[in-house]
């Protein structure tokens, strides 16, 4: 069984490799072989799900080592697998998902005329993303991590004509580079105080491992994560990353690789366990963040902006939940595949308004769609109530369990945790409400599509007629149906997760799981959160359902305005990084102009000025030359003549 | 006699002919006085010969004196040429030997 694993990579390997190398002559059914292999992984994946779960809990975890790759002495990578629950839990969240958005782009990728080139992409994603999650050290999960940070960066500028798309990706690229700097610091570091980096040996020397080692390693895990799950303060890729086509948005920046931080702290949960003061901050990072995408995703009139601020507020969920430690993992990954479904479904709805209401993103141009596109009205809604945490619905059972774990972290830090995640609970309440009104109620505001330039005639649209009102029409099988299979998962998830504790027996071999015995009551909790949550909705209602929307955004208070502006987060690397970069590199430049040159060319100077007095003793006297030479020989007969003396 | 007197006039001599090289400007003069230092050197040679009884001091006093007769042919050509050019016989004048 565990020689399935490899195969797992190598379906989706091989179609990228098929796609980007095989040229034109595959553009007629290329995007089908994409799909085709992307579903192969799902139905291996099924396979060894069913198979795993025939065996008890403590022996489910299977191993393949494929071969050495990196064979030195004292230094041993190899390319091997490690296929547990937690892994098994992402393969088939990667591959499902990954799947229905691959049948999802045949439809909303169907104009493009480089739509060979984004499912080999696509594919090549799937690839890297499931060597991270199956990798079994920590060399082969970066192997991983870079990969998925390639296809981002590939996908998030594949209309690379636009210059925001490029900006973006580059944007993107880099700062995930800072984050990748802190993985490869933890490698580094754990390799020198344990001599490896394979999962398990790693997590059974631990004790062996200063405490401050410890946290110093599980630091850089925390940076490593922060740059890939956009968590404060390396988050400010995420919002432009949403210039990409709206199927790597759902699969790339909000179902898989951003949560990859997730993964990668509950993967390293020993390691966080033994270093409290890392975890206290994996808990804050996620607070922060938790508040900081609601409070942007309030303010957003881009869909997709929106969605991404709401995206960046889930992880801080999941984050937070990681931190909490044994309490908090397998909420963190219920949430994460909860999450996953919705929030995919989400973003492939707003792909398909925006198919429909010619690739317009601003909401305030949306108005009264729901007569229009009733599935996706409805598998939006579907994913609106679900993400809200609507009782019930897959949000509600996942959110809920991290409120609680949250509280019950004991003492102040309990009661501000849960005071954080409940109000984040009301805003996400407040923004989803707010994208939903103002997308399929009210009246139409919708404006005459812009007159179309060179720079967007290629994008996915099938009517794009200028100066005229967009006819807005239900979009194709391809992609509906995907929307409605993550409807399913919205609503179904969580119940299926929490139905006698589940997910929790699933993961626990792996994770470790205690029960978290929060101050008040569960139901306590839970009906407080209903209860923020219709108060978020009814505020939404109360100012985007009762009167009309303006087109035009209003001026808005300052936090509205710099919401809108990411909170300032731009603003915030723009003067500290960059200024205070060129500020750093012009005074290396005149310490380089002052120091450097000046000690180089004064002794060229120096000695130049020496020989030109020299030169002055050749007056081309032969008199003063015959001085010399009498000179001289006198000088050198007396030296002779002293040193035989003595 | 003793031989050393010699040593001390050819001493005498050969600090005439360097001073008189060092001193005077008449490329004849300086001529003459680098002669007399060749002569100097060469009655020390003799005197030393005469002092350690060999007789290479003397052979080598025959081989400066072909040295210097050639020396004399080239060097009075070189002063000749000078003059004609310069209608100087100065050595200061001719004071091209430098960069």
């Amino acid at each position: 069984m565990e020689n399935l694993i490899a195969l797992l990579v190598a379906a989706p390997l091989l179609g990228a490799a098929v796609l980007l190398c095989g040229g034109r002559r595959l553009d007629r059914y290329g995007h089908l072989l994409g799909t085709v292999l992307a579903a192969a992984s799902f139905v291996i994946g099924a396979v060894l799900f069913f198979d795993m779960l025939g065996r008890g809990a403590e022996e489910r975890a299977l191993y393949q080592t494929l071969f050495a790759w990196v064979p030195v002495e004292g230094f041993q990578a190899n390319i091997a697998f490690q296929l547990d629950q937690l892994s098994m839990t992402f393969v088939l969240l990667i591959s499902g998902v990954g799947t229905l958005i691959h049948v999802y782009s045949i439809g909303y990728m169907e104009h493009d005329e480089r739509r060979r080139r984004f499912f080999g992409y696509l594919n090549l994603f799937l690839a890297a993303m499931l060597l991270l999650v199956l990798a079994d050290n920590y060399l082969l999960l970066y192997f991983g991590w870079e990969g998925v940070g390639l296809a981002s960066y590939l996908l998030i500028g594949f209309w690379q004509h636009k210059p925001s798309a490029a900006t973006a990706a580059k944007k993107a690229f880099l700062v995930n580079r800072v984050g990748d700097i802190g993985l490869s610091i933890a490698i580094m570091l754990m390799f020198t105080t344990f001599g490896t980096f394979t999962f398990g040996p790693v997590f059974q020397e631990l004790d062996g491992a200063g405490e401050g080692t410890l946290n110093a390693i599980a630091l850089m895990l925390l940076l490593a994560a922060c740059g890939k799950s956009a968590q404060v303060p390396l988050q400010s890729w995420l919002g432009d990353a949403m210039e990409g086509p709206t199927p790597v948005s759902a699969l790339i920046h909000a179902a898989t690789m951003v949560t990859a931080g997730v993964y990668l702290i509950t993967r390293s949960g020993a390691i966080f366990n033994a270093a409290p003061d890392a975890q206290l901050v994996v808990v804050v990072v996620g607070a922060v963040t938790l508040l900081f995408g609601a409070i942007v995703g309030c303010a957003k009139d881009d869909i997709k902006k929106a969605l991404a601020g709401s995206t960046m507020s889930q992880i801080g969920y999941m984050v937070l939940a990681a931190g909490l430690g044994p309490i908090g993992y397998v909420f963190a990954i219920m949430h994460l595949v909860t999450h996953g479904f919705f929030k995919a479904g989400l973003f492939l709805g707003a792909g398909s308004v925006m198919h429909a209401m010619n690739d317009e993103v601003d909401m305030r141009k949306y108005g009264g769609l729901r007569k229009y596109m009733p599935v996706t009205f409805v598998t939006f809604g579907l994913g609106y109530l679900a993400i809200i945490g609507f009782p019930g619905l897959s949000g509600f059972w996942s959110k809920d369990k991290i409120i609680e774990a949250a509280f019950a972290k004991g003492g102040a830090e309990g009661w501000i945790l849960g005071a954080v995640t409940l109000l984040g609970a009301g805003i996400t309440a407040y923004y989803m409400t707010r994208v939903m009104l103002m997308t399929f109620f009210g009246e139409k505001r919708w404006q005459p599509a812009p007159a179309a330039d060179a720079a967007t005639d290629v994008e996915p649209s099938a009517d794009h007629h200028p100066g005229e009102l967009p006819h807005p029409h239900e979009s194709p099988k391809s992609m509906t149906v995907p929307m409605i299979v993550l409807a399913f998962g919205s609503v179904f998830a969580g119940a299926l997760f929490s139905f006698n504790s589940s997910f929790v027996h699933w993961l626990e071999p792996v994770t470790r799981f205690e029960h978290g015995h929060p101050p008040v009551g569960a139901a306590v909790i839970t009906t407080a959160t209903v209860v923020v949550l219709l108060i978020g909705a009814g505020i939404a209602y109360a100012q985007y359902g009762r009167k009309p929307v303006p087109v035009t955004a209003p001026r808005g208070s300052l936090l509205t305005r710099a919401a809108r502006r990411d909170l300032l987060q731009d603003d915030f690397n723009h003067v500290v990084l960059v200024r205070g970069g060129e500020h750093l590199t012009r005074s290396l430049v005149y310490l380089d102009h002052s120091l450097v040159d000046g000690v180089v060319n004064g002794t060229a100077a120096s000695v130049g000025g020496l020989s030109g007095r020299l030169r002055k003793l050749q007056n081309g006297f032969a008199r003063s030359y015959a001085l010399s030479m009498f000179g001289g020989t006198a000088v050198l007969i007396a030296a002779t003549l002293l040193m035989r003396g003595v | 006699m003793n031989p050393v007197n010699y040593l001390y006039l050819a001493a005498l001599l050969f600090t005439i002919g360097a001073t008189g090289v060092l001193i005077r400007r008449n490329a004849i003069v300086v001529f003459m006085c680098v002669e007399l230092m060749l002569n100097a050197c060469n009655l020390a040679f003799v005197a030393f010969s005469r002092m350690h009884g060999n007789l290479d001091g003397q052979i080598i006093a025959f081989f400066t004196m072909v040295v210097a007769a050639a020396e004399v042919v080239v060097g009075l050509a070189i002063i000749v040429s000078l003059f004609r050019s310069r209608h100087s016989a100065s050595v200061d004048d001719a004071s091209l030997m430098k960069l």
